[in-house]
């Protein structure tokens, strides 16, 4: 008895600096890279707030995760800009004010009141950004072809493409690559992308998520891999310097993610302070070189390293910004229609 | 005295039925957990996912009067009905393929190995279940590259002039499959083979049947509930499987978990993601119908 009781009492002394008296916890949905632990360790260090954080992949999914939660569950949301409306319309969001934000330090083109304000009220923040463009292997394929967007399609590429597997980033880049903007497509525009996708497809070898296109392009099975980019091949830098990415010559996507605080949370000012620290210099050094993927961080004060300034093409985001388009943002029927689409040439 | 007889009779039946019905409230009783088990994890979720398939996703809303709509767009949707074919054809040829190569390996331990030892074969065999699934995947993935174990050797015997196209497509998913359901069906057969009493097949012999017509009429019949339950087991966890063809198959061919996934990544289209689960279940109804006459409890 004596030694159970000894055995309890050491138990709960070496928990006690585990739970600090007073601990505060926010719950956070988020993709992967918010998951990382030197990211989050660095918020409740300075603020005894701890995070707790639940990572999805796509949009959908989320939803579909807080159709199945109480109200009140959640804190945070990490959400793709070009869903932030979708969000807003099921009321999930809170209204922000953009004074609590560094926004003046966020490039205007990455601010896109369009996607993160809706009837005027600000509702997230973009956090973090990067290509769908071309990731491709230096040692299998020169730069300039890498940056001509016709290799994709040109048959003596044929087995050596990666298609990523999202629709609307490579549906996006097929628009541009044909002269449409991605934001305007219409139901008419999908034949014609869907001829080219067509041609994207019969040379590529696989069709593939974020981890089986890197697999594939590390590994020399592709050489190229379409609506990849920096989030592909910037953490593998050191193992394979031969891995790069381009933004085609004709222009691509720009992926945006942004972060907002739930309607329902109860907890809405540690989420913000939360939000505060993610778009602080710290924080975005630490969210664009998380361990999961890495992006270039919203705010231009970023404390990132020269080397990760380097990797990250840092010096040239004003060129990049300027010929990159925001994901397209397609009416539900549209979105439908995109989806089938895709369905229908991955069957083929 | 008919009378007593009469009396002791009824009393007899009374108290037999008596027992009966105890038997019956404590085989009740017995089953309980397992049958609440079913009933929360298994009818209340199926009936669930019957009930959302007949709701449709309209933009942020869900409309919740039932309709067919979902079952009409699987129906009108090649690449729906694709999904089901491509779905069939590749859990057709593992189950296929599985059973005939865990067959002669179970065979072979059963009766080719010493009983002490026939343990130590049998964790042998199910040694690739001790690896996470995910990372069994990703190992075929470059064991087949173009630069992977296969092509090289093949380069390096004179066999291939360039590397082969063996990863991302229906082969590399059938591979890793098989890979895995030869280890289960293995485990199934070889439970069925050991059970059969070894002096039929010595009666058969007596009786002149060949080694060739032994097995045929004898160890193949009374080992089939083995086969019949391994080949049922391949082919519910094949079809509802979605890392391997994701990984190995490269989504150079959608099956129905893919495409059940791309309903809900990015549209939340759950009752049409349910739809199209409905459709797995009846699939598997159908492989259970089919195999039912075997998957039996009986001795052999």
């Amino acid at each position: 008895m004596p030694r159970a009781i000894l055995s309890v009492a050491l138990c709960a002394v070496l928990l006690l600096p585990a739970l600090p008296v007073g601990a505060q916890t926010i719950n956070a949905l988020v993709w992967c890279d918010h998951t990382d632990a030197a990211f989050l360790k660095g918020f409740t260090d300075k603020t005894k707030i701890k995070v707790n954080v639940k990572d999805y992949e796509g949009t959908g999914t989320a939803l579909a995760l807080l159709e199945q939660s109480r109200p009140g569950d959640w804190d945070v949301f990490v959400v793709d800009s070009t869903d932030v409306r979708r969000v807003v319309e099921r009321k999930l969001l809170a209204e922000l004010d953009a004074k609590d934000f560094p926004m003046a330090d966020i490039p205007e083109a990455v601010r896109l009141p369009e996607y993160h304000s809706v009837g005027g009220k600000l509702y997230a923040v973009p956090e973090k950004f990067g290509y769908n463009a071309i990731a491709f292997d230096r040692s299998k394929l020169p730069a300039d072809k890498a940056r001509d967007i016709s290799t994709l399609w040109n048959p003596a590429s044929k087995g050596k493409v990666a298609i990523y597997d999202y629709y609307l980033p490579v549906i996006g880049e097929i628009a541009i690559a044909l002269g449409k903007k991605p934001q305007s497509l219409t139901a008419a525009d999908l034949p014609a992308i869907k001829e080219k996708l067509k041609a994207i497809r019969a040379n590529a070898a696989l069709v593939g998520d974020v981890t089986t296109s890197q697999t594939a392009l590390a590994t020399g099975q592709v050489a190229m891999v379409a609506g990849g980019g920096e989030f592909l091949v910037a953490g593998l830098q050191a193992e394979k310097p031969n891995l790069d990415w381009v933004l085609p010559d004709v222009g691509g996507i720009r992926w945006q993610q942004a972060i907002g605080v739930f309607a329902a949370s109860k907890k809405k000012k540690e989420a913000t302070a939360f939000i505060q620290y993610v778009l602080s210099p710290e924080g975005q050094a630490r969210l664009a070189t998380s361990s999961c993927y890495w992006g270039v961080p919203a705010n231009s004060k970023a404390a990132l390293t020269d080397r990760q300034k380097k990797t990250l093409r840092w010096d040239e985001q004003p060129k990049f910004l300027a010929r990159s388009h925001p994901y397209p943002s397609p009416s539900e029927s549209l979105d439908k229609a995109m989806q089938d689409l895709w369905a229908d040439v991955l069957q083929k | 005295m008919r009378a007593g007889l009469v009396a002791g009779g009824a009393a007899r039946v009374f108290v037999e039925a008596l027992g009966a019905r105890r038997d019956a409230r404590r085989g009740l009783a017995l089953a309980a957990p397992a049958l609440l088990w079913t009933a929360a994890f298994f009818l209340l979720p199926s009936g669930a996912i019957v009930l959302w398939s007949l709701f449709r996703r309209e933009g942020a809303e869900l409309v919740t009067d039932p309709s067919l709509d979902n079952y009409r767009r699987f129906l009108d949707n090649d690449s729906f009905r694709l999904a089901m074919w491509n779905s069939i054809e590749v859990t057709l040829l593992v189950t296929v393929l599985s059973v005939l190569l865990a067959y002669p390996l179970a065979w072979a331990i059963a009766n080719r190995v010493a009983p002490a030892r026939q343990r130590l074969w049998l964790m042998l065999a199910v040694l690739p279940f001790w690896t996470s699934y995910v990372v069994r995947s990703y190992a075929w993935l470059l064991v087949l590259a173009p630069e992977g174990v296969v092509n090289r050797a093949l380069m390096a015997l004179g066999l291939a002039r360039e590397p082969l196209a063996l990863s991302f497509n229906q082969g590399a998913t059938v591979t890793g499959f098989v890979h895995f359901f030869v280890m289960l069906c293995t485990l199934t057969i070889y439970a069925s083979l050991v059970r059969i009493d070894p002096r039929l097949r010595l009666a058969a012999a007596d009786l002149g049947a060949s080694g060739a017509q032994t097995f045929l009429r004898v160890t193949l019949p009374l080992s089939a509930p083995g086969v019949a339950a391994g080949a049922f087991l391949t082919f519910v966890i094949c079809i509802g499987d979605y890392v391997t063809p994701q990984i190995l198959g490269g989504n150079t061919q959608l099956l129905l978990p893919q495409v059940i996934l791309l309903q809900i990544s990015r549209r939340a289209d759950i009752p049409m993601a349910a739809a199209l689960s409905v459709v797995v279940l009846l699939l598997v109804t159908a492989a259970y119908l089919a195999l039912a006459r075997w998957l039996t409890t009986r001795r052999a």
